[in-house]
């Protein structure tokens, strides 16, 4: 046999499980109707499997083996708790899925997994806790640590909301398609949380949130897969894979936050941007902009300038406004006050700051600094520059303001 | 099929409204209630007093107290609710966004504990 024993073998069982696990569990959740029992029957079985297949090899389908193990040892499980007191319950259940057989069969069970956990009835925080711990298979310790709560409290958000999926009866299957729009914004929404969560790193430790970016690309991966002729749902996928490409000169040496004009764009990812922007294509090709696809398209123009003075500013600039317009929110604006900046100049660029109700979010302190400092009116800059940084907690962005506060500081000018 | 109770929310204090509007209310939970019996979903319905006329009752070893007032001191009560019978939550919301429109007020959906129909 190649390799050491044992070795690969155990990281072949970890990939497995972190690919089929959600497969897997969502094929039984249909079986039988009931969250906990998927779970821990998938997670059974793949402990056999843990001592199996290192002896016996891979079977010729693992996941179609997880699967199969884990139903027959919750049937086992089910006959011995019907011989005491739930038969009752378990008749009802199976009787409510024979009435839905004809709709189930229409869609994978990852899918139906994903408008359950996105549910608008669930709160946020939860859906994104269930999203990773049903479909992505992070435990509920890797989940508490990436989001910085404490395990105790991230086991009950996931129970409680078990809990609330099962007694209110959120129904486990995709929407029609009037309810389709909202209940997937809900979905593309809870994935680029996870994303951002990710790759933001507003606190928190910063390797187990690096994985929330990649588990986040995976979703997006497979809700390309699952949805292909939705455009938003490349749009969102696109974005994150341009977000992503560009991680390698997101940080410096010495681990500060190097902005994107000063960015050294050789260290992006050509492989990824290229991904990135065939997304772009694939989802504008069918004419139905959205903010992740709008988004998405702004990310592809900057990394198609190779370097930051090539910039397609006017480009950029009219994505902007197609984005305000389907989205009229003072972060949306801020950001295109900047492009502004860029094709008209400072002074047009502070105008179109004017009135946003931003006051307390530090960015838009830190681009106005910038904008005066441009304009040679430093003096202002330095106040701005101050204010933005007390609107921060992030240590990373508070070195770059300093930077940029003592080189106003430092430059000739009111 | 699972019951489920839609209540509205009433805030004690607020500002009566303009008769007109009370009048479009009406006139609209009417036609949401005739939806609701027409289609079988409809189990029963009613429309509260103020919580002031409320009185609590509670059983203290073998003496009975009465005293004056809702449950809790909340400012927001239950001012009507209606009962329905639905296949799962989805069907419910999409109840309690027609009676919302209907009685202008904002719905909660709760599930009933018991499965009625076995």
């Amino acid at each position: 046999m190649p390799g050491g024993p044992g070795g690969e073998r155990v990281v072949d069982i970890e990939r497995i499980f972190r690919e089929e696990y959600g497969r897997a569990v969502s094929v039984l959740i249909r079986a039988f109707g009931d969250i906990d029992l998927a779970e821990e029957g998938v997670q059974d079985a793949f402990t056999i499997a843990a001592t199996r297949w290192p002896e016996s090899g891979l079977p010729p389908s693992p996941a179609g083996w997880i699967i199969t193990t884990a139903r027959n040892r919750i049937l086992d499980r089910l006959r011995r708790e019907a011989c005491r007191a739930d038969r009752q319950a378990q008749a009802a259940l199976l009787h409510q899925r024979d009435a839905r057989d004809e709709e189930l069969t229409v869609h994978d069970d990852r899918l139906r997994l994903m408008f359950t956990c996105c549910h608008p009835a669930l709160a946020p925080e939860a859906r994104v806790a269930l999203t990773l711990r049903l479909l992505g298979g992070l435990s509920t310790a890797e989940i508490a640590r990436a989001f910085v709560v404490p395990e105790s409290t991230m086991a009950q958000r996931l129970v409680r909301s078990k809990a609330k999926i099962r007694d209110a009866g959120i129904p486990y299957r995709v929407p029609s398609s009037a309810e389709l729009p909202d209940r997937l914004r809900s979905v593309l929404a809870v994935i680029y949380l996870v994303f951002n969560e990710g790759y933001a790193a507003t606190s928190g430790d910063q390797l187990g949130r690096e994985d929330l970016g990649a588990e986040a690309i995976r979703l997006g991966e497979l809700l390309a897969a699952l949805m292909p002729d939705e455009p938003e749902v490349l749009g969102l996928l696109a974005l994150m894979v341009l977000i992503a490409a560009r991680r390698p000169a997101r940080s410096g040496a010495d681990g500060a936050l190097v902005p994107l004009p000063e960015q050294d764009r050789t260290l992006w990812d050509p492989r990824l941007i290229t991904r990135g922007q065939e997304l772009v294509r694939a989802s504008l090709r069918r004419n139905i902009p959205g903010r992740y696809q709008l988004q998405a398209a702004i990310n592809a123009v900057h990394s198609d300038a190779v370097s930051a003075a090539d910039t397609d500013w006017s480009q950029i600039l009219a994505l902007y406004d197609q984005l305000l317009a389907l989205e009229p929110s003072p972060v949306v604006a801020l950001n295109r006050a900047v492009a502004v900046a860029e094709v008209r100049g400072a002074e047009a660029g502070l105008t179109a700051l004017d009135g946003l109700p931003l006051e307390a979010y530090y960015l838009l302190h830190a681009v106005r600094a910038d904008f005066l400092h441009r304009l040679g009116r430093c003096t202002e800059a330095v106040a701005e520059y101050d204010v933005a940084r007390a609107l921060t907690a992030n240590e990373a962005e508070q070195a770059l303001l300093a930077r940029a506060r003592n080189a106003a500081a430092g430059s000739p000018g009111r | 099929m699972t019951q489920y109770l839609l209540s509205v929310a009433m805030t004690d204090g607020a500002p009566p409204r303009p008769p007109g509007e009370m009048q479009a209310a009406y006139e609209q939970v009417d036609r949401f209630n005739s939806e609701l019996q027409s289609t079988g979903s409809w189990v029963f319905a009613g429309g509260l007093m103020p919580a002031s006329s409320a009185t609590v009752v509670r059983a203290d070893g073998d003496e009975i107290l009465v005293t004056d007032g809702p449950f809790t001191e909340s400012k927001e009560h239950i001012g009507g609710f209606w009962v329905i019978e639905a296949p799962d939550l989805d069907a419910a919301l999409a109840w309690a966004s027609k009676a919302t429109r209907a009685c202008m007020q904002p719905v909660e959906v709760r599930p009933f504990q018991e499965n009625p129909e076995t």
